[in-house]
């Protein structure tokens, strides 16, 4: 059936390449085709995935319900202080807003929550009707953001005007916004850095933070795991950006080095040896002596620790093959460094919004052979997974269920992510999790009945 | 730390809504056409809508949900997505290969204005492939308006009557439930000797075997043949008004099939309804192995009753479950102090009553007094339990916020249920799925008097 369902879609070739077969480029970064099963979000997804971790913000969402229903609290990012986040709201629009418009409703919302949750943040989010009915959200936020002296900022993500990077784009302004000073005093700068990228998911935002406590590096703020409005307003003091989640944040990256002279640079913590790496760079980056010694001395107790343990799950995985769809390029990039840690090979590679660069890269790390492909569909997913062989997808909640159909193994490393994969601690959660889906005993259940697996043969 | 509501409760003038109760049309849209077999619901709107559904739907019933979606653009809501639309319809039959397409609209299409029946008159579609579309803009009703909308549309696009005899045997519209509900249902039909056709049928579906592989179209699903077929049926069942009774009505006005709209059958009261009506209609004795179920059903609720009389409860969730649970928590000696659904509660003046009417009424036989609300939220049914506390809180997922910060008892039940699994393969309907809830009700409220009970009150036996 696989062979069938993706053989079929001519249009979706040029998006599908194997390593050492085609000479030609990838497509990517391009809108899907319509009548198709994509994996892909909207807009306001992107911008809502961003700005939701912001703890003390009211997220107010303008539209019908739905928007509001399916993003309430689904992202999984922890706070340390404030829960307001975790809430849901809507303006509910009804049949007679659509005619007449929903700019009173909204600024009646807005009031009511204000009055309520004493909020010095709001973010009212467009969806897709907004853009059509065309209520002037500016408008209606500034009036609001006067009239009780807060910051009320509108986020432009009405769902049709692009994919998911578009949202991640429209959080970026609204963030810009934000941090952007009332006076136009001059930034004092001061020592710190802004870490960007990590939505602090079952605390990994914490974890990082850590390792830069004990490398004396101070953290100005997080980009927005368990963030808030008085931390995040302090951001463009900072002297260094550094980036985890590439595709939500280099364009915020970008403009923050434009306004406020931050450099950035790119680093990432999933791993042992890309976590090694972004500690070095970012000591490097600081040139601080003590920094660059403390970086070490780190890198050096946690290697000798996270080793030994990896090396135990190395043995019981090393030979089985894995397959990756994830939403942006640079967390696809560290997975495969990752993956042969553990001793395992990436045979198929794809993601959601990844960009020409990364998919360059992507590129160059695996092995020939290796299917790389964008914006795929189940089917694809499908055929490619069996046709490789792999034992293991990796992906987020659509994915899911389609791998356990084909008997095959499977970790989120996304919203639902259950356990940190960030740094040292996370590499070793990443290995123990993948080591307890592949070799778990249900799959014995299947093949007990003569049925196909995806795992067959593990040890 | 969760815990954001405040206690005084205000007037909310703006109309807004702090944590829903309900989600929108589409999504019960999809969960309708999901039941059809070999069917590719399909989401006329922005890629993130269908994202959003099929993840919901996926974390309810950890099962694959598949659905296309016709990727809306800038430009196509400025010029119509009728060319999109019809773009899909060619892509979805030669790609994806499903019997029938079942389109519905989506917030964006519905304001734009996109004319869904013309465009598909107007497309290409394949000998022996079927088109359909329901109407199911976000902004009326809920999920559960989506789910009679689609369901409706089953109707009027496919329904036939082929003589004008009627065949002996019964429609059955299951409503918003699970698969397991639905294969519970057919079996008190099947038991009785009855001919039936239940729709929209999703066991076999979202609840489909682990075979080692993927299957686009499982097994399940009402065939097109029985959906034209459902135009020559005796009689409609539909169970629980909200999400069955429009498809039902149009069965009758358009192909005169009488309908009884029945309360999904949650509980004795309302199973015995169901069997009833049915042993009415066919003339069928009602079987030994029911009447024992149902035997064994009243022997547990007098073993248990006097675990639950008196104790307190507020319910929530979808207005035909809500309604199901009401009357039964009620048939068990409990005390319902709040009950509140998300959906729109249909007008007061409509024959059939409004939700509130309907749970007012059975509070009223019982002799009690309770906060009762339809369109409502969760911050509202929070505020209440704040001024009025309860022994057990009865929902969907989403209750677990206000279960933790106020430290209730909380039994999930409706849709969805996102943190637990295995619920979505057993009934809660019939006799047996009475028994089912009987033992989650006990094992909320014992557990939770076992953790409470000091060193002196714990009871080895309860």
């Amino acid at each position: 059936m696989a062979e069938d369902l993706a053989g079929s879609i001519t249009e979706r070739d040029d998006f599908i390449v194997t390593k050492g077969k085609n000479k030609k480029q990838l497509k990517c970064d391009t809108d899907s085709s319509a009548g198709c099963v994509s994996q892909r979000a909207c807009v306001y997804c992107g911008a809502r995935v961003v700005l939701n971790p912001i703890t003390d913000a009211i997220h107010l969402v303008h539209g019908p319900i739905g928007c509001a229903t399916y993003t309430w609290d689904i992202r999984g990012s922890l706070s340390s202080g404030a829960e307001l986040y975790r809430n849901s709201f809507s303006t509910d629009l009804k049949e007679q807003d659509i005619i007449f418009g929903g700019a009173k409703k909204l600024a009646a919302a807005i009031d009511g929550l204000v009055n309520k949750y004493q909020a010095k943040l709001v973010f009212v989010y467009s969806t897709c009707i907004v853009g059509v009915i065309g209520d002037d959200l500016e408008a209606i936020c500034n009036a609001a953001s006067r009239r009780h002296n807060i910051e009320v900022i509108p986020v432009e993500s009405s769902g049709f005007i692009g994919n998911k990077s578009a949202g991640y784009r429209a959080a970026g302004d609204a963030l810009l916004r934000l941090i952007k000073p009332s006076a136009p005093a001059v930034i004092e700068k001061n020592n710190s850095i802004n870490y960007l990228g990590d939505f602090n998911l079952a605390g990994e935002a914490w974890i990082i933070q850590n390792y830069l406590r004990q490398m004396g590096v101070e953290l100005n703020v997080t980009f927005t795991g368990d963030s808030h409005y008085t931390a995040l307003k302090s951001a463009p003091k900072a002297k260094l950006n550094i980036i985890q989640c590439a595709g939500s944040m280099i364009y915020l990256a970008g403009k923050m080095e434009e306004l406020y002279q931050i450099p950035y640079i790119q680093i990432s913590f999933l791993g042992i040896e890309d976590t090694a790496t972004s500690l070095r760079n970012i000591a490097a980056a600081l040139g601080e002596e003590s920094m660059i010694v403390k970086a070490e001395e780190l890198i050096a107790k946690e290697t000798a620790r996270v080793e030994d343990i990896i090396k135990g799950y190395r043995t019981k995985l090393e030979g089985k093959k894995a397959a990756i769809f994830v939403g942006g390029g640079f967390k696809a990039i560290s997975l495969i460094k990752q993956f042969r840690e553990i001793g395992i090979d990436v045979v198929m590679i794809g993601t959601q919004t990844g960009r020409k660069e990364e998919y360059e890269i992507m590129n160059e790390l695996v092995d020939d052979g290796t299917v790389i492909l964008d914006d795929a569909n189940p089917a694809e997913l499908e055929k490619f997974m069996m046709e490789k062989g792999a034992n293991l997808l990796v992906g987020g909640v659509k994915e899911r269920p389609l791998a356990y159909k084909l008997g095959i193994a499977f970790i989120d490393h996304n919203h639902d992510r259950k356990h940190p994969l960030s740094g040292f601690e996370g590499a070793i959660n990443f290995a123990e999790e993948v080591y307890s889906t592949v070799c778990s005993p249900v799959w014995k259940s299947l093949n007990a009945l003569g049925m196909k697996s995806g795992v067959a043969n593990h040890g | 730390m969760l815990d954001c509501t405040p206690k005084d409760i205000t007037e909310r003038k703006s109309g807004g809504i702090i944590n829903p109760a309900k989600t929108c049309q589409p999504i019960g849209a999809m969960y309708a056409a999901l039941g059809i077999h070999k069917c590719l619901p399909h989401s006329h709107g922005s890629q993130g809508c269908c994202s959003y559904h099929r993840m919901h739907l996926t974390r309810h019933f950890r099962d694959p949900v598949m659905a296309s979606t016709s990727c809306f653009t800038e430009g196509s809501s400025v010029f119509g997505g009728g060319a999109n639309l019809k773009a899909s319809i060619q892509n979805v039959f030669h790609i994806y290969k499903p019997d029938v397409m079942a389109i519905h609209t989506t917030c964006l299409t519905e304001t734009i204005g996109d004319d869904v029946s013309s465009i598909i008159k107007t497309a290409e579609v394949a000998e022996g492939k079927l088109v359909i579309h329901a109407n199911t803009p976000s902004y009326v009703g809920s999920h559960i308006t989506g789910f009679s909308n689609m369901t409706k549309a089953m109707v009027s696009y496919l329904a036939e009557s082929t003589s004008p005899e009627k065949k002996e045997q019964a429609n059955i519209i299951p409503g918003f439930v699970n698969p397991g509900d639905m294969r519970e249902i057919k079996r008190l039909v099947e038991s009785m000797g009855i001919e039936y056709i239940m729709f929209p049928d999703t066991s076999g579906v979202v609840d489909s075997p682990m075979t080692g592989e993927f299957e686009m179209y499982p097994e399940g699903g009402t065939t097109v043949e029985q959906l034209k077929d459902t135009g020559n049926s005796q009689i409609t069942l539909a169970l629980g008004r909200f999400a069955s009774s429009d498809p039902a009505d149009l069965l009758n006005k358009e192909y005169k099939v009488p309908v009884a709209t029945l309360k999904t059958p949650i509980g004795i009261k309302a199973t015995d309804a169901l069997l009833m009506t049915l042993r009415n209609s066919f003339a069928r004795e009602i079987p030994k192995e029911i009447e024992i179920e149902r035997g064994q059903l009243v022997d547990i609720m007098t073993d248990t009753h006097f675990h639950f009389h008196g104790k307190t409860v507020a319910i929530f969730g979808d207005p035909d479950i809500v309604t199901g649970l009401t009357e039964f928590v009620l048939s068990l000696g409990m005390v319902p102090l709040h009950v509140l659904t998300g959906t729109p509660g249909g007008s007061s003046n409509s024959a059939a009553g409004s939700f509130e009417d309907d749970i007012n009424s059975m509070l009223k036989g019982a002799g009690i007094e309770a906060n009762v609300k339809s369109a409502g939220d969760l911050f509202t049914l929070h505020q209440w339990i704040k001024n009025q506390p309860v022994d057990l809180l009865i929902g969907n997922t989403y209750g677990k916020y206000i279960a933790r910060a106020e430290d209730v008892p909380f039994m999930r039940v409706g849709f969805p249920i996102l943190d637990r699994s295995v619920h979505s393969y057993l009934p809660i309907v019939g006799y047996h799925g009475a028994m089912r809830l009987i033992e989650m009700i006990s094992n909320a409220l014992l557990d939770r008097a076992d953790r409470d009970a000091k060193d002196e009150d714990f009871e080895l036996v309860m």
